[in-house]
């Protein structure tokens, strides 16, 4: 008789980046079943929104996540355009050549971060340093365009609000340059070496058929072979012009290796994209100056590092939106991990889970404190009283 | 024939109203008994893929917005169920159809206390599990 035994990883475990916990249910070294249990960094953001004015929501959706920080403020802004007759309508056309650098080389520094993580994860930690190494010069490109290296505070309704510098495309050109050999060797060390191969070929295999009945996205969906691309299938940005040529990765296996190589793959067709868009950048405006929000409903999409991000906007023709929905494409790759994971072992769970490139943050959207001294933990009513009565005590301080 | 027309032809009058933002945004409504029919057709015999569901609260009803994406023509398709009971919103769970709505319809029902019938796993998914019974967070003001 089998003995059913559960692994808990989580919620605070030193192979996860963020807060989950996973419930394995293990018979021997097989994983029989999985319970996802989400939640631990829910902050309310949807809740938040509708509580700000629109150009302030910009800043706050830029916050959900550090690591795809331009996919959401994008997605907000083009839901936003959507309302106002489209991007193309009110963006100008130098401001979508900068949107699609931003989200291409965005692209890059993420993909990186999550082939470092990977590498980490089955032990190969030489990628691991590698990978981060190299990402370091595309956050150095951040900073020397938009002031930072996370949370760019680029995009805005109608435009964006920095202007790229002409003596900025002469650097970013060589950072291109110089990152295309170390693409080489990425896929060398991960494409032609039998270890790698033998350790992620037919592990975590998640197949067409259950890609689409979870409903999977981005490079996710792409390694099982469903065919899906927001870039192609709904342009934005430089890519709506047409005067841009790349490609659309895809792979059939539907196991991590092809994870992995359909995000390394990518890389080139990123690189490819901003070198056009530096070939290619007209002079002229940045920003379209947009006063007011028609009421209606407008729907915006990026495909983020991870997948399709969509976001949702009604407006009442106040300053406000009513509400605003947000989709990270973790919220639909992560629940996939309960296919991909059942009936693998135990040692391919970790690699499996982290797969996806889960990004919690995103997924969930509650500030959850710790106090130092003891275990009790505190939510956002306990910080408001807290606040109210520092108020009330500082009251009476003044009045004595 | 175009996904459109295919729509229209076998959901006929179940479809109360259609409006076309412009081409690549669909919002089309359909009474809340519909919707398995509705959603069935659109995933299986259509191919969509199911990006999301929107809850809304609205001062008349609770309001429910599936995103339906067409990948091969870039277009999204809304189907919007108004749920007029706003006292304890009810409707059919979509998730026994496809796996990929367990997530979003466990969010929707903690969060604006819509219960989804037939769903076979309607237990929180991100609020704490201290939150109190009954307290929806993204339900305004009445």
């Amino acid at each position: 008789m089998s003995h059913r035994v559960i692994v808990p990883i989580g919620p605070y475990h030193p192979s996860l980046e963020e807060p989950e916990f996973f419930r394995l249910y293990v018979e021997g070294e097989k994983v029989v079943d999985l319970d996802i249990v989400i939640g631990y960094n829910h902050r309310g953001i949807e809740k938040l929104a509708e509580a700000k004015h629109y150009d302030q929501v910009a800043y706050l959706v830029e916050r959900i996540c550090g690591i795809c920080s331009s996919s959401h403020p994008y997605a907000y802004v083009l839901a936003v355009e959507d309302l106002l007759g489209g991007e193309l309508a009110v963006v100008p056309e130098r401001a979508l050549y900068i949107r699609t650098i931003i989200d291409e080389l965005q692209r890059i520094h993420s993909h990186l971060l999550w082939l470092g993580l990977a590498g980490h994860f089955i032990g190969y930690n030489t990628v691991w340093m590698w990978a981060w190494k190299y990402r370091e010069p595309v956050l150095d490109c951040f900073e020397m365009i938009t002031g930072n290296r996370n949370n760019y505070a680029m995009f805005k309704i109608g435009g964006v609000r920095r202007d790229l510098k002409d003596e900025d495309i002469p650097v970013l050109k060589k950072a291109m340059d110089e990152l295309t050999p170390v693409l080489g060797m990425f896929k060398g060390a991960v494409m032609d070496d039998p270890v790698i191969q033998m350790r992620l070929k037919k592990v975590g295999v998640l197949t067409k058929e259950q890609a689409i009945d979870w409903c999977v996205v981005g490079p996710t969906a792409r390694a099982s072979g469903v065919n899906i691309d927001i870039r192609r299938d709904e342009p934005y940005g430089a890519l709506t012009l047409g005067k841009i040529d790349w490609n659309v990765i895809m792979e059939k296996d539907g196991d991590i290796f092809a994870k992995t190589v359909l995000r390394i793959l990518e890389m080139y067709e990123c690189i490819s994209i901003i070198r056009q868009c530096l070939e290619r950048i007209p002079k002229g405006e940045i920003d379209s100056n947009v006063k007011d929000i028609p009421p209606g409903e407008g729907i915006g999409r990026v495909e983020a590092p991870r997948g399709e991000c969509i976001h949702y906007i009604k407006s009442d023709g106040t300053n406000r939106p009513v509400r605003h929905k947000i989709r990270a494409p973790s919220f639909m790759n992560v629940a996939s991990n309960k296919v991909a994971c059942v009936g693998g072992t135990i040692s391919d769970a970790a690699i499996t889970l982290a797969a996806v490139d889960p990004c919690y943050c995103c997924t969930e959207r509650l500030a959850v404190i710790e106090r130092p001294t003891s275990k009790k933990i505190m939510n956002g009513w306990d910080l408001i009283k807290l606040s109210q009565e520092k108020t009330e005590r500082l009251k009476k301080e003044l009045h004595k | 024939m175009n996904i459109k027309t295919m729509m229209q032809e076998h959901l006929g009058a179940t479809i109360t109203a259609w409006q076309e933002v412009n081409p690549r945004r669909v919002y089309f409504s359909v009474k809340k008994e519909d919707i398995l029919k509705t959603v069935r057709f659109l995933f299986r015999e259509l191919g969509l893929r199911f990006s999301i569901a929107s809850g809304v609260d609205t001062p008349q009803a609770i309001e429910i917005l599936y995103h339906f994406c067409d990948d091969v023509a870039g277009t999204v398709y809304s189907v919007r169920v108004l749920i007029e009971d706003k006292k304890s919103p009810e409707i059919d769970a979509i998730t026994p159809l496809f796996p990929g709505a367990e997530w979003i319809e466990r969010e929707m029902w903690e969060m604006l206390g819509i219960k989804f019938i037939g769903h076979p796993n309607l237990k929180r998914l991100l609020l704490a599990e201290d939150w109190p019974e009954e307290k929806y967070p993204l339900r305004n003001a009445p």
